[in-house]
């Protein structure tokens, strides 16, 4: 009886959705559009609805045009749970978020608890940036795609790096003294024990988020430890402000960041960061690829020309998106959920899979450096980032064993 | 050794970095008994003048022409802004300021956008001065140095030893009289607002590349600013002094030492491993200006230089 009710209840719902194709189906961007991080989900919302307009372009998904819809979060787990319930009054059944792992954790909570109080009206969650890996592990949860490389993924792309040069044997780390900052210490210890046991870590150091204004005292720690190389998650102002120190004292040491990328960085590093400076994401801008890639760098550019290229994960999300949808032929959330598990994607930097069992993006990775030697450049500096073949890793080798055990529900 | 060389010098040069922008909050509050919530934002401002300048000049006419601007827009909001709202009280004055804050800010986002500008150390002082054990030390942050020692010395010589300064002394406490005296008060309240305004526009120019200038920069300097003030004693350039300088260096020190709560209270029998005994004096930090600020309202309200209470 359940059964016969959930199948009425579906085709009643693909139904509907067939029915509203011809209007717009809207994702809600969840992200701090003011303040401090302002500029961080800023860029994120121009990259999503850049994307967005490409699918749109091409037919829509499913016919029905993508239309994002701003919601400022202020970064406040508090706030975005407000911003959540006014999206879901709105109707709106697709939610993206990216800055803040602890804003994530909170939205997570609440879609789980949204859909198993709505059956029929489920909504679902785009993670394009909170990379704690617990939100793949043992928080997963079935209505959480995330299409970012976790920390521990992105990790083991710096700790290789580390393990292939010998010169190496002191490692400094340094990050934000939250969730976030901390999952990459460990992950960073914990690695380059297994990989190169016969590194010290000289120093393990979390400093509090965002309130840090002069990091020089920090890098003359790191300078009188001897290290012989830096690794730091930190992004927004500690990211800018954290090299900016290491630029000014002479710090020789390379410095392995998550966010060296980060608006503002380029232009606060400046020449003197050049060779010294690593960022390890899914995306350099100098990185050889495709035309129809390059063509849309440019097309982002010019259209947003304040703004820098950055965010590639939020094309991968909504292509996943049009592509499940069009899989499922059902612009339901239910059915793209259950489309998008183990697709796979050819993107311009390499195959894109999104893994069954935890809804982890697995893509490749590049350690990529700061260069002086680059066709594009970020923050009109003449200086970006550039990666050779040898910096590309593998989306395999960065693919760890999840711990986690989905509930799905019943179809 | 070189922990504590380091802190001594980087201490000394952020101290007075913010003595230079609390000094004008200060100045303005004993003279019209308002906080001005906006400081902040023409600490901004003469960063963001400075870069715009400096990217049509150079360096060296924005450090003098982008504080004179400063302090202009800083008369120009007394003689329009404040001097209306005054006669509503203290509290209107107060939300004034709040609103002027908030209002800098988002002119700042649309004119220079919302992201970090490029704006650098002069190439002329672009090189390490020397070396210490190792690390090199910049000499800009010398420079740094200089202009705050001068900008005090300069402070104190118009405050104590010209006439404008004794008319501007009595002024604070005897607006009536000097007025019957035949000053002009209100121009003097405008000036000191102004150059207050400058002052703060001043930090601005030589803080704003030493650190980095966004629009965040305002909202991220004002509590410590406010800190510094209400230590030093609202109204006391002294105090001010003494705060400022206190806690640059204390937080300079703490991020020094690589000791442990474990490590100080281990005779006590708390442990490394424990929630407690983990944290690290480097992680208090940041913690400690509001520290202070709670402890000298608990024991001393009129903060450590002031002649009245809160």
């Amino acid at each position: 009886m359940k059964l016969v009710k959930s199948a009425a209840l579906a085709a009643a719902m693909g139904f509907a959705a067939m029915g509203a194709s011809a209007e717009t189906v809207k994702i809600a961007f969840i992200d701090p559009l003011s303040g401090p991080f302002g500029p961080s989900g800023d860029a994120g919302f121009k990259q999503w609805s850049h994307a967005v307009s490409e699918v749109n372009e091409a037919g829509g998904m499913n016919g029905a045009d993508l239309e994002m819809v701003p919601f400022d979060n202020k970064v406040s787990p508090k706030e975005s749970l407000v911003q959540l319930q006014k999206a879901i009054d709105r109707g709106i059944r697709f939610i993206a978020q990216g800055n803040g792992s602890s804003v994530a954790s909170a939205i997570i909570d609440a879609v789980n608890k949204h859909n198993k109080r709505n059956p029929g009206d489920e909504i679902l969650f785009l993670n394009y940036a909170a990379v704690d890996p617990a939100f793949t592990n043992e928080k997963c949860s079935f209505w959480h795609f995330r299409f970012d490389s976790h920390v521990d993924m992105k990790m083991s792309a710096a700790t290789d790096w580390i393990a292939e040069r010998d010169e190496i044997e002191k490692v400094y780390v340094i990050g934000q003294d939250y969730s976030f900052g901390k999952a990459v210490a460990s992950a960073a210890v914990g690695q380059l024990e297994e990989k190169r046991p016969d590194i010290e870590i000289v120093g393990n150091e979390l400093h509090p988020l965002g309130r840090v204004k002069d990091f020089t005292p920090y890098i003359q720690k790191i300078i009188s430890s001897d290290a012989d190389a830096v690794i730091t998650g930190n992004w927004g102002a500690d990211m800018v402000l954290l090299v900016k120190a290491a630029i000014d004292s002479g710090l020789e040491a390379p410095i392995l960041t998550y966010y060296g990328g980060s608006l503002g960085a380029a232009t606060a590093m400046g020449e003197a960061a050049v060779g010294q400076v690593m960022q390890i994401s899914e995306f350099v801008e100098n990185y050889p690829t495709t035309d129809e890639q390059i063509a849309r760098i440019e097309d982002f550019e010019e259209t947003y020309s304040e703004n820098d290229y950055y965010y590639h994960r939020a094309y991968n999300a909504v292509h996943f998106l049009d592509m499940a949808a069009e899989k499922a032929g059902s612009n339901d959330p239910v059915d793209i959920a259950f489309a998008m598990e183990g697709m796979t994607y050819e993107g311009p930097y390499g195959t894109v899979t999104m893994r069954a069992e935890d809804h982890q993006v697995l893509q490749d990775l590049f350690v990529s450096t700061f260069s002086a030697d680059v066709e594009r450049d970020v923050e009109d500096t003449g200086l970006g980032w550039t990666a050779s073949d040898e910096a590309r890793i593998p989306a395999s080798a960065t693919a760890p064993p999840t711990s986690c055990e989905m509930e799905r529900p019943s179809r | 050794m070189e922990t504590i060389v380091f802190s001594l010098l980087n201490g000394v040069i952020y101290g007075l970095l913010l003595f230079m922008l609390s000094s004008g909050l200060t100045l303005i509050f004993s003279m019209m008994g308002v906080l001005n919530f906006a400081h902040a934002s023409f600490y901004m401002l003469g960063a963001y003048f400075a870069y715009s300048i400096a990217g049509v000049t150079n360096f060296w006419i924005a450090l003098i022409l982008a504080p004179v601007l400063v302090g202009l827009v800083g008369a120009a909001v007394e003689k329009w802004g404040l001097r209306s709202v005054h006669a509503n009280g203290h509290v209107a004055e107060l939300l004034f300021t709040f609103g002027l804050a908030y209002l800098i800010d988002e002119v700042v986002k649309i004119i220079w956008g919302r992201n970090a500008v490029d704006y650098r150390v002069p190439e002329l002082l672009d090189f390490p001065m020397f070396e210490l054990f190792g690390a090199q030390y910049p000499a800009y942050r010398v420079f740094i140095l200089l202009v705050s020692v001068g900008m005090l010395a300069a402070l104190w010589f118009i405050l104590n030893r010209t006439r404008a300064g004794l008319i501007i002394q009595a002024a604070l406490t005897h607006p009536h009289m000097v007025g019957h005296l035949g000053h002009n008060v209100p121009r003097i309240f405008m000036s000191v607002f102004g150059a207050g305004c400058a002052l703060a526009g001043l930090a601005g120019v030589i803080g704003g590349n030493y650190l980095v200038t966004d629009p965040a920069m305002a909202v991220q300097m004002g509590p410590i600013v406010f800190v510094v003030v209400v230590v030093g004693g609202l109204g006391s350039l002294t105090g001010a002094f003494l705060a400022a300088m206190l806690l640059g260096l204390m937080q300079t020190f703490a991020v020094g030492i690589d000791a442990s709560f474990a490590d100080i209270f281990g005779w006590l029998g708390l442990s490394a491993t424990s929630e407690l005994g983990g944290i690290t004096i480097a992680s208090l930090a940041p913690m400690i200006p509001f520290l202070m600020l709670v402890l000298i309202l608990m024991v001393r309200p009129r903060g450590l230089m002031g002649d009245r209470e809160l």
